[in-house]
């Protein structure tokens, strides 16, 4: 390698972003939340175990569960999206690819969440 | 991506294998990386049957080959006694200071390579260039605003304790190299070493510049590449607990947010 740069210079590189701690916080606020909605999406479930299609429905009419539900999708795929980012951080190394995979997982993210979100809606706002 | 195998001149080929003279009376076999940039040639592993018995630590043993077998075995070493972190190594896939692993602590043949990841200088010596540079990036001294006292500035007990399990990191380096995310991102992520040493400065009671510290460390990459697999806490050959440091360094930066 004729890289004739000083040590020091590849050491301190493009300098500190000076970011990274609202990614880890909101990794962690969300990784709290999914924690108990996760324990109260478990316990719905097994409530509508032997249940039909119209006691489901009924379930996530509620709007108690709807909201909770609601909020359960979008810290889900919020979560997702940052654990991505960082797997995509760590070993994609070539440029352009860790460029369109990390917008690629916004999206996904975006398109998901708002598909579940519509989801509950109409069910909850009885269409 | 991330490397996961290694390239096809790196790839470690089977070496020379050194018998053991006869009459020799306790006998443990060493199985040692060993490279050279000098002959074009792959890494080989080469073999060594010991007669240890005047070898408590793995470092005696090594310089027994070196002295008495093969004059060509590189490696580091310095004070012998764990406290200048020369002799760093992997050995029997731990890193460790071979001068303060005994040789009862190995299980069975002992194999020895360099610390993993680095570019290697010739068999056990690995190079440590950018390792050093990112300790002096942190820039690793007091800094102050305050106009210099006429005597020593004062530091509490209670405050000097606060440096207690970082003031004793030797920089061996065992700890970053045992770092998945140092292995793959080292070019920019500063390691479990170098951030425990960035920490004793942000904890010294003396030092007034924390603020800058923790700015130059809010990184994604500089800082928050460690994800707490804690490899670095279970390797440090001080007992010391680099991954602990780190996440204070996390909650500080939280802490001033409000």
């Amino acid at each position: 390698m004729n890289d004739l740069r000083n040590p020091l210079q590849r050491a301190l590189g493009l300098g500190s972003a000076k970011e990274g701690a609202n990614h880890w916080w909101r990794q962690r606020i969300t990784a709290v939340a999914l924690f108990f909605l996760g324990l109260w999406f478990v316990a719905l479930v097994l409530m509508l175990l032997h249940g039909d299609y119209a006691s489901a429905h009924a379930a996530l009419a509620n709007p108690f569960n709807a909201v909770l539900m609601l909020v359960f999708g979008i810290a889900l795929f919020w979560h997702m999206q940052l654990g991505l980012q960082v797997v995509i951080e760590d070993y994609v190394h070539s440029r352009w690819l860790g460029v369109v995979l990390q917008i690629a997982v916004r999206f996904y993210a975006v398109l998901a969440a708002v598909l579940a979100a519509l989801a509950v809606l109409r069910i909850a706002l009885g269409r | 991506m991330a490397e996961f195998s290694l390239p096809k001149n790196s790839k470690v080929r089977k070496g020379r294998h050194h018998a053991a003279p006869a009459g020799a009376a306790k006998v443990r076999t060493f199985r040692i990386y060993r490279w050279t940039p000098d002959d074009g040639q792959n890494p080989r592993q080469d073999s060594y049957d010991l007669d240890v018995s005047n070898c408590p630590m793995v470092l005696d043993a090594l310089l027994k080959i070196k002295n008495e077998i093969d004059a060509t075995l590189t490696l580091r070493r310095s004070c012998r006694e764990g406290i200048c972190g020369s002799c760093a190594m992997n050995i029997n896939g731990v890193n460790t200071l071979a001068c303060t692993t005994g040789l009862d602590e190995c299980k069975g043949d002992i194999s020895i390579y360099p610390l993993p990841h680095m570019p290697v200088v010739k068999d056990l010596v690995p190079d440590l260039t950018h390792f050093y540079a990112q300790h002096a990036a942190v820039r690793p001294w007091l800094r102050t605003e305050s106009a210099a006292p006429d005597r020593e500035r004062l530091q509490s007990p209670e405050d000097r304790k606060k440096l207690d399990g970082l003031y004793e990191c030797i920089l061996c380096a065992c700890c970053s190299t045992s770092c998945p995310s140092y292995w793959w991102n080292g070019d920019r992520y500063l390691g479990p070493a170098i951030l425990l040493q960035a920490y004793r400065w942000i904890v010294d009671s003396r030092d007034e510049d924390t603020g800058t510290r923790l700015d130059e460390l809010e990184d994604p990459f500089r800082l928050y590449r460690c994800h707490t697999i804690m490899n670095c806490t279970r390797t440090c050959p001080k007992g010391l607990n680099p991954a602990l440091a780190i996440a204070e360094i996390k909650k500080l930066i939280v802490a001033r947010r409000g």
